[in-house]
């Protein structure tokens, strides 16, 4: 019997959050566009319980005073670098290699834009780079499109984690399509990390739920009204649709079906 | 006098005003990078209103009572024989595809919420006040509040002012705050030479936080492309106009001899001083989606400046914690606005000895996050 002192049940220790070799214990990923100060980044990001955040490439020195790389080191958050705001595959490898050599990192968010409207992933210059990537040794997590197919060659070309988005960067639309997100997950052979389209708690509870292994997230948290709170939220979400789940949930029925058995109650 | 820039100038003035004798060092800034001062490569809006945001309204306070400060500065400069360009027009900001405006009505209700008067307009309304509008400007908010001057004129008419009333100013670049028995008396330069002084204030722009301090001051280097354009004999707009543009902001500040400000870049790039192929053709295309005749105009002047940005986007006013350095740096994006609040607070703090009450949240000592003991933010 559960004393109302026991404390609440773990979720499955079977399913650590790895990726290449490395685990964590949080399995939100931040970003760090559009925050409107430091400060308030930096607030999020310890509300968010991160310990892992992706810092563009093409819009930071790395080694400015007060830029968001001191930042993170500050915080003891790794810094997962991106390829954000390139289109060819050759300015990507190239921004990769920019950062291996100032962030002394292997990791390398690969992201390789096809359009300026949608900002959605160019699934050709994107598989370029991911093979170009993988052969120079990179630890690559790569951003694409809510595809299966495409999903799965990215993986045999070697990726280290497949994110597909759920919706356009910074659209908040949330996951327009969870039956493909589904499918990705079903058929993943390394980690799968919703990324992109994340704009209220729901929505990465959802991902969680869906059986991916972790979320990404930015503009959700650091363009909100509250980003501290925001980020609160998210940490709770991604851990609550964690939980759910692996907690198995009960089948949708048609009809209701009375919590309460009708047999055997006292009249 | 550490810098020679838009703080430097005021307070330097209003010091001399009160009868003390003043040397500006004016370096470093602007012997390194030319004309890579904020005080003169900025826009020169006063614009408490459309640049707040959700969370600094701590900051929008400080900002609207600079704000009220100006017809006065402005009458007293003018007693000078200067013209700081300042101009009433007041300020549209206006959205082009409905996800900008849905942010530019979002922003407007955060406005109600605040108290700030601002007026919603539609397409054709906005299209009357000012006719040189895209005609796909979808949705407009009228700010009366925020108006702008000529930042540039607004340094000459400093300096003239200063020098008026008898401040010295000469080139030099500090590289250390000298003290003795933990207070500061004086600085070093480059050059090795020592000046020595009473009381020395740091007023150096974005190169603030890069001289050798007896105390951290964390300000940073907040780099933006900005370019210049001119009229000629073209029709010009009246109102400083903001867009949110198909997810970018940009903003066109007019002058009164024909010029148009755009602008600007937002980059954390240390001292970068590079004009980009990205900076200056987003800039050239969200001023055209705005306003389409500006792609008519002649192309003055592409340059680069750096707004001195601290860890909450808010400055550095009067005490440092060591005896005899005062603090007046730190304004990110709002230090032409706040030229006026920050030369009274700060001379108030250096000839009374107290910090006037409208500074006192933004001493170096108030708490930022990076101090803060960490917790967990509820509701």
């Amino acid at each position: 019997m559960i004393t109302p002192d026991a404390p609440p049940p773990e979720i499955p220790a079977a399913t650590p959050f790895t990726i290449a070799g490395r685990t964590f214990d949080s399995r939100l990923i931040m970003g760090t566009g559009g925050a409107p100060s430091m400060d308030v980044l930096e607030e999020a990001l310890i509300a968010s319980g991160t310990e892992l955040t992706t810092v563009a490439m093409r819009r930071v020195d790395a080694k400015a005073k007060g830029s968001v790389i001191e930042l993170l080191d500050r915080l003891g958050i790794d810094v997962l670098p991106n390829t954000a705001g390139c289109f060819t595959s050759t300015e990507t490898v190239m921004y990769a290699e920019l950062a291996r050599e100032a962030l002394e990192t292997d990791w390398i968010k690969l992201e390789a834009i096809g359009d300026e409207a949608t900002l959605l992933p160019d699934p050709i210059e994107t598989l370029e780079a991911a093979e170009q990537l993988v052969a120079k040794g990179f630890t690559v997590l790569v951003y694409t499109n809510d595809d299966p197919v495409l999903a799965r060659h990215l993986a045999d070309t070697g990726c280290a984690a497949i994110m597909p988005l759920g919706a356009p960067i910074g659209s908040g639309l949330g996951i327009r399509n969870p039956h493909n997100i589904e499918l990705i997950v079903e058929n993943a052979t390394v980690p799968i990390i919703l990324d992109a389209g994340i704009g209220t708690a729901s929505d990465a509870a959802l991902a969680m739920e869906l059986g991916c292994d972790g979320v990404l997230l930015a503009s959700a948290v650091t363009r909100c009204h509250a980003p501290g709170l925001m980020a609160r939220a998210m940490r709770d979400a991604v851990h609550a649709g964690h939980a759910a789940r692996h907690a198995g949930r009960i089948p949708q029925r048609r009809y209701a079906e009375a919590s309460s058995a009708m047999e055997g109650r006292i009249d | 006098m550490i810098g020679g820039g838009l703080m430097g100038a005021a307070i330097a003035w209003r010091l001399a005003q009160r009868g003390r004798e003043v040397t500006v060092v004016t370096g470093p800034g602007p012997i390194e990078a030319p004309g890579a001062t904020a005080a003169w490569a900025s826009a020169g809006m006063l614009a408490p209103v459309t640049e707040t945001n959700f969370t600094e309204t701590g900051l929008l306070d400080l900002n609207l009572d600079s704000l009220r400060r100006w017809p006065r500065f402005v009458d007293e400069l003018a007693d000078t024989g200067a013209d700081p360009g300042y101009r009433t027009d007041s300020t549209l900001s206006v959205a082009q595809s409905p996800d900008d405006a849905a942010r530019l009505s979002d922003f407007a209700d955060f406005c109600d919420d605040h108290d700030l008067t601002t007026k919603r307009l539609t397409s054709r309304e906005a299209r009357r006040l000012e006719p040189l509008l895209s005609p796909r400007v979808r949705s407009a908010l009228l700010v009366e509040a925020d108006v702008s001057c000529d930042n540039r004129m607004l340094w000459s008419a400093l300096i003239h002012a200063a020098t008026t009333a008898g401040v010295r100013f000469t080139p030099g670049e500090v590289e250390a705050v000298t003290t003795d028995d933990d207070r500061a008396t004086g600085v070093r330069l480059r050059t090795a030479e020592q000046v020595t002084a009473d009381h020395i204030v740091l007023a150096a722009g974005a190169w603030s936080g890069s001289i050798d301090l007896p105390v951290e001051v964390p300000v940073r280097p907040v780099k933006g492309q900005i370019l210049r354009l001119h009229a000629g004999t073209l029709p010009r707009l009246t109102h400083t106009v903001r867009a949110f543009s198909h997810g970018q902001e940009v903003y066109l500040v007019p002058r009164h001899h024909g010029e148009v400000v755009v602008g600007a870049s937002v980059e954390e790039m240390g001292f970068d001083t590079r004009v980009t192929g990205e900076g200056a053709w987003s800039l050239l295309r969200d001023a055209r989606q705005v306003m389409p005749l500006t792609a008519e105009y002649t192309l003055n002047e592409f340059s680069v400046g750096f707004r001195p940005g601290t860890p909450d986007n808010s400055p550095f006013l009067g005490p440092s914690g060591v005896p005899g350095l005062t603090l007046a740096c730190g304004h990110h994006r709002n230090g032409v606005l706040l030229v006026p609040l920050t030369a009274d607070a700060v001379v108030e703090h250096i000839t009374d000895g107290r910090l006037p009450d409208c500074a006192a949240p933004f001493t170096l000592a108030r708490p930022m996050t990076a101090r803060k003991p960490r917790r967990e933010e509820e509701p």
